[in-house]
């Protein structure tokens, strides 16, 4: 008896991680003939720019707005810890190095997972559930060049321009609440920031942390929308999907991403 | 929503996202030292470099007139080797001493140079002869500890002398 709810329960954990390992080649391969099939996306480069109108320009309010918040915090806090230490002039190094290499990157990607992601599989759920994209095939039109590849392009472009707003946003709610409002000194803010971060090192990786989640969420974004049952069950199911495995995803690999580029100096 | 305003709106939304790029490479880093001016190399033995790292700053005089560019272990001499570019209109005698010193109570490690009196300047590639070590805590601690134990040897037989007297 024992043993058979113990084969049980070892044959659904095969039978879950098998269907997993299963998914996620499929949507490698999806991944695959999406990049070989987007010469339209870029070719007819208006399909890929009004996806970036509306995963791009449609999230620039939640991410300024986030942002601005984000760095006032940041300036709030920073301030209580380092005015103990008596080095409150830091507080610039202190805004600046944590929207640029981690929170500006993370939690736009967050923001843009919820905000642009969801969008974009449910439209691609949606329109296969009313079977647009089979209506698109019987005409000879491959939905993933015409609808696919270019919300993820857009997606891809947008990601990195939104993350870099972000910083530069939430870096000016820090100055705000740092040098207009407590009265940190502003060249010491400024100065002492432009001596702790270097280009390449901080703010080029940062952008190459925004570009990967990019990546990522548009993937995921788009393979789950087009995996989608055709349902109004499955498209909200799918739904949910890209917000957590992508808010995941962007967690797991900004973890790896900083462990490759923060580990200092040579290495070792 | 036509084509125009659609693109009027994207166009705005890249240049705003590159301007936030420029303005993170301009105000907030600082793309501008060093990286296009002329520079030589010049080497440097220390037996401890303490936690010196590559892109620390040169200063003379407090100031910043290069920066670390590798930090090495030679193997034959048991010392660091640390390779320094200093900027091209920076001249130095050849006795000028490199020091590694410290920016405030906890900050940075850097290296602090002191020009020497030789007419001949450094060029590239040459090596710095006088050299001051980091200056590790353990070390200056238990030198300190060391001293007050001998003053304490000395009074306690003093004292003891004088219980005796």
């Amino acid at each position: 008896m024992a043993s058979a709810t113990l084969r049980g329960l070892v044959e659904r954990l095969g039978a879950t991680v098998t269907a997993r390992v299963w998914r996620l080649g499929f949507a490698a391969r999806f991944l695959f003939y999406l990049v070989l099939h987007s010469g339209t996306a870029l070719r007819r480069f208006s399909l890929t720019i009004r996806e970036i109108y509306f995963a791009g320009v449609l999230s620039l309010v939640i991410i300024l707005v986030s942002g601005l918040f984000v760095g006032m915090v940041l300036g709030l806090q920073g301030y209580h810890t380092l005015q103990r230490y008596g080095s409150s002039e830091a507080l610039g190094v202190l805004v600046a190095l944590s929207l640029v290499r981690e929170l500006g990157p993370v939690v736009a990607g967050l923001l843009f997972a919820s905000r642009a992601g969801s969008a974009i599989t449910a439209e691609i759920g949606l329109m296969k559930a009313t079977e647009q994209i089979a209506a698109m095939e019987m005409m000879a039109v491959d939905p993933i060049a015409r609808v696919v590849a270019p919300r993820f392009w857009g997606g891809v472009i947008s990601m990195p321009l939104l993350a870099a707003l972000f910083s530069a946003m939430g870096i000016y709610g820090g100055y705000l609440v740092g040098v207009k409002l407590i009265g940190v000194d502003e060249g010491a803010f400024w100065s002492q920031m432009q001596a702790a971060v270097d280009v390449r090192e901080d703010v080029l990786n940062g952008v190459i942390k925004s570009f990967v989640f990019g990546f990522a969420v548009s993937w995921i974004a788009v393979f789950e929308g087009y995996d989608a049952p055709p349902t109004a069950e499955g498209v909200s199911g799918a739904t949910t999907r890209t917000v957590v495995t992508s808010s995941l995803a962007i967690l797991a690999l900004d973890f790896i991403l900083t462990a490759l580029m923060f580990t200092g100096g040579n290495g070792l | 929503m036509n084509r125009t305003t659609l693109d009027l709106w994207v166009g705005i939304f890249v240049a705003a996202g590159f301007g936030a790029l420029l303005f993170l490479a301009l105000k907030v880093g600082n793309l501008a030292a060093f990286s296009t001016a002329q520079t030589y190399e010049v080497h440097a033995k220390f037996a401890n470099i303490g936690g010196l790292k590559v892109r620390a700053p040169i200063k003379s005089a407090g100031v910043v007139v290069g920066r670390v560019t590798d930090v090495r272990f030679d193997n034959e001499s048991f010392e660091a080797v640390v390779t320094m570019n200093l900027g091209a209109e920076y001249k130095f005698p050849r006795d000028t001493s490199a020091k590694i010193l410290t920016s405030g109570l906890l900050g940075e490690q850097y290296i602090g140079l002191e020009a020497g009196g030789d007419p001949k300047n450094l060029n590239d590639g040459d090596t710095m002869r006088l050299t001051q070590s980091a200056v590790v805590l353990e070390n200056l601690i238990s030198q300190f500890l060391y001293n007050k134990a001998a003053e304490g040897g000395t009074e306690g037989k003093a004292a003891a002398k004088e219980g005796k007297q």
